[in-house]
């Protein structure tokens, strides 16, 4: 089984691009479990149709410590199993430390287990990595290999760049690794070669180009992927594309991250060209 | 001439004693601990510069406690009829709960809740979804249980990193009960540098809620506030029996057996009397600024030391009436202290004693090492700051670092109807040229002997160095230091709890505290410390390293 977790800014699109991926690992024919790790409990929305999932803390809170695993995950598209952290309200409690407790329950309750014969387990991430509990799935080899979901914008760079910095630290005492950037464009001048040559400063790669297309948004009114909603327009391939890059990648680094003036020089050569 | 055999330390020289302490230590290590390393030089005033509330290095094993425990266990916990509820995992409380010994009397009103331990117990799930709620059911539950007067609600680390608004909580059900007051103190383990910021916190909060709240005028002719006693193995019921026996009247006692009502009445004192200085000079000082009520630093350990505090107690009041009782009640006291310490002399004179104990205990306990022909060779505080080493003349150079700026300061103004002078400055300059000082505490230095060592945040380590350098007759710090310090074959002997032992304050105190020590210093136990396979090896060998 790959243990994959995608991380990136805030609002980048990591969960729409991990279910859309997913989506297109089914069409691969392989097993996939997702856990969103948002307190917003909202990162299986497309694949199960709706935000219809209890989350393993509510039920934690609902149950007592008698929960059943069939409790806490629920069948979506393709036969994935979806689960949602959850987590509590804006301004109280600790998120971070929730996340640990679902993830420590789903291996009690042997939702890794082979019997499972799992191909990948996806965990989606909020954003930054804000303190120890969110860095629980790239710790203690709970999640093996990293993408990053990025765009040209500054600030989405500026948090990758960070992940990176996270990853760097985990790597060296665990397994953890970086798999590579995910470009999720938003149509900025140069996106793709600026983004190439900062994976290549990573030490890493840009494993897919995603190229902005409304039909993501169209899908997601419906709260479909694209591939369950329309399986013929363009994006679904290009989401098909992502997955197959992901199932036949094996370039696994420890990340170099930049210091920020380096960044920031990057940002500047690839902004002065298209000025010029 | 190099040689080999190391240099023995029969006449030691607190210079080598100071290198030696020092020469495990990385540089930066040793460069930060020399600084709170002090050669005494005994000179009033004009003592040498020591470094004291600051950080303990990383690694170090200090013997310090936490913020949590300067703030409940020091100064909130001896309270008896105040319900104080831990809000945290259970560790907290339970381990804060009795430890110190303090004693308490449940009086006429019967209020006493030092035998309960109250906590929210929290769990995984509240520290997930916040333990707000948890607190107002606990709290409510404490009210309908007991309906006490007041309850004090304390943070733990982990309410500190998740945000529950202990506060807010507090004044919503403060409000709700409309007869029980509640509040609460954010002294989260981790604040500051030691449990010095827990008491500064817990100062500044009873000021805040309590002082004040009763202006009910109590009888009595000489009403004075006991600051910085804690009842521990009965101290404050010994004060409490001369006050009473001298005409005294203690309106509250910060905080040893106190009650709500205490602290609440206590700006209707006319006197401070302040004991321990460190943990809660604070409160005097918003005592005078608000109320008019002066300061004066007593001591009840040693007899000559409670002879003395209660003539300067005497003096503040000017009173021919008070004096005459006073001085009677002295005459009346020493004879049985003084056919105590006659009998004990012999055993005890000239032996040596080491004191690494709170903020001004290693200081206190000295006058009775000496009534008893003891001399302190090295003491220390745990969590004191420069002023408590070297006098308050050093307050205006204290450096604000990051650690005590962390800590709120509040701003006290006169108050618009109470503040009332207790004395006009005149009378009061007046008592100054006669030789009782106001807001004066000239610290620990000026009363150790040339030559001796004082050590700031001693940690075990240098415990231990020290017991097997210089070879105290005995040690006293805490519960951490006790067995490693017996181990070494030295009588220990426990200053923040007594041990079982106590009370050791005023003058029956002191007669107990004789006995204890002689008992302590003269016994043979420790010269069968070496079992007799550490005597006489049937086999030996070396380490691969030596």
């Amino acid at each position: 089984m790959r243990k994959v977790a995608i991380y990136g800014k805030g609002g980048i699109g990591k969960s729409t691009t991990t279910q859309n991926t997913v989506a297109g690992l089914v069409e691969l024919g392989r097993k996939v479990m997702v856990v969103g790790c948002d307190p917003k409990a909202d990162s299986t929305r497309l694949l199960l149709g709706g935000l219809a999932q209890k989350s393993v803390l509510d039920t934690l809170r609902e149950e007592g410590e008698d929960v059943e695993l069939e409790d806490i995950r629920k069948q979506g598209y393709g036969g994935t199993w979806c689960v949602e952290s959850g987590g509590p309200e804006p301004g109280v409690g600790c998120a971070g430390r929730g996340i640990i407790t679902s993830i420590n329950m789903l291996e009690s309750l042997g939702a890794y287990e082979e019997s499972e014969e799992l191909d990948y387990a996806f965990y989606d991430v909020l954003g930054d990595v804000v303190c120890g509990g969110f860095a629980m799935p790239i710790r203690d080899g709970k999640a093996e290999e990293i993408y990053i979901v990025v765009s040209g914008e500054m600030m989405a760079m500026y948090a990758a760049n960070n992940i990176s910095k996270g990853i760097m630290k985990f790597a060296q005492s665990g397994s953890v690794r970086l798999g590579g950037l995910i470009c999720n464009s938003r149509a900025v001048d140069n996106e793709q070669e600026m983004i190439e040559e900062f994976a290549k400063k990573l030490g890493t790669q840009m494993i897919y180009f995603v190229p902005r297309d409304n039909d993501v948004q169209r899908a997601e009114i419906n709260r479909k992927t694209v591939i369950e909603w329309k399986p013929e327009v363009p994006q679904a391939d290009k989401y098909r594309g992502l997955a197959k890059a992901i199932d036949a990648n094996d370039k696994f680094v420890i990340p170099t991250p930049l210091e920020i003036e380096e960044l920031e020089q990057l940002l500047m050569n690839y902004g002065l060209m298209q000025a010029a | 001439m190099a040689t080999t055999t190391k240099k023995k330390m029969v006449q030691w020289d607190p210079a080598d004693v100071k290198a030696e302490l020092l020469s495990k230590y990385p540089p930066k290590v040793a460069r930060k601990r020399a600084k709170q390393i002090m050669i005494n030089e005994a000179l009033e005033n004009e003592t040498p510069q020591i470094s004291a509330n600051v950080r303990t290095t990383p690694g170090i094993i200090t013997m310090r406690g936490c913020t949590y425990a300067g703030c409940k266990g020091v100064i909130m916990g001896p309270t008896r009829d105040i319900v104080n509820l831990v809000h945290g995992p259970i560790g907290c409380s339970f381990y804060a709960w009795l430890t110190r010994r303090n004693q308490t009397d449940a009086g006429d009103d019967g209020a006493n809740f030092m035998n309960y331990c109250f906590s929210t117990d929290m769990q995984d799930s509240d520290i997930i979804f916040g333990g707000e709620k948890k607190l107002k059911q606990a709290i409510q539950e404490a009210y309908d249980l007991f309906h006490p007067k007041s309850i004090a609600v304390f943070a733990t680390c982990p309410v500190g990193l998740i945000g529950d608004d202990i506060h807010t909580v507090s004044k919503q059900m403060k409000e709700k009960f409309g007869d029980c007051n509640v509040y609460a103190f954010s002294c989260e383990g981790y604040k500051g540098v030691s449990q010095s910021a827990g008491h500064h916190i817990a100062n500044n909060q009873v000021f805040r809620h309590i002082v004040g709240e009763n202006d009910e005028v109590k009888p009595g002719k000489y009403k004075i506030n006991l600051l910085g006693e804690y009842n521990i193995g009965g101290d404050g019921f010994e004060i409490d029996r001369i006050f009473k026996k001298c005409g005294i009247t203690n309106i509250a006692t910060f905080s040893g057996n106190s009650t709500y009502d205490q602290f609440a009445s206590a700006h209707t004192a006319d006197l401070n009397a302040v004991m321990c200085h460190r943990s809660i000079n604070y409160v005097a000082d918003m005592l005078e600024t608000k109320y008019g009520i002066p300061w004066i630093k007593v001591n009840f350990i040693g007899a000559d030391s409670t002879a003395k505090s209660l003539r300067k107690i005497a003096q503040y009041f000017d009173d021919q009436e008070l004096t005459a009782k006073v001085e009677e009640v002295i005459a009346e006291e020493m004879p049985e202290v003084e056919a105590s310490r006659a009998d004990v002399m012999p055993r005890t004179e000239g032996k040596t004693a080491m004191m690494f104990v709170g903020g001004s205990r290693a200081h206190h306990y000295q006058d009775l090492f000496n009534e008893m022909g003891m001399k302190t060779i090295s003491a220390g505080y745990e969590f004191a700051h420069r002023d408590d080493y070297e006098g308050r003349q050093v307050l205006p150079t204290l450096k604000v670092d990051a650690d005590s700026r962390n800590i709120e300061e509040i701003e006290v103004e006169a108050d618009e109807t109470r503040y009332s002078p207790r004395k006009t400055p005149e009378e009061l300059q007046a008592l100054e040229d006669a030789g009782l000082k106001f807001k004066h505490y000239d610290g620990l230095a000026p009363d150790m002997q040339n030559g001796t060592l004082i050590i700031d945040d001693l940690n075990q380590y240098e415990a231990e160095k020290l017991v097997e350098l210089m070879k105290p007759d005995i040690f006293c710090a805490g519960i951490k230091e006790k067995f490693s310090i017996q181990k070494l074959g030295v009588p220990m002997k426990q200053l923040h709890s007594y041990d079982s032992g106590g009370p050791y304050a005023g003058f029956k105190g002191a007669i107990n505290f004789y006995n204890e020590i002689d008992r302590l210093v003269n016994s043979r136990v420790w010269s069968y410390m070496k079992a007799p396979w550490q005597e006489n090896p049937q086999l030996s060998a070396t380490y691969g390293w030596e």
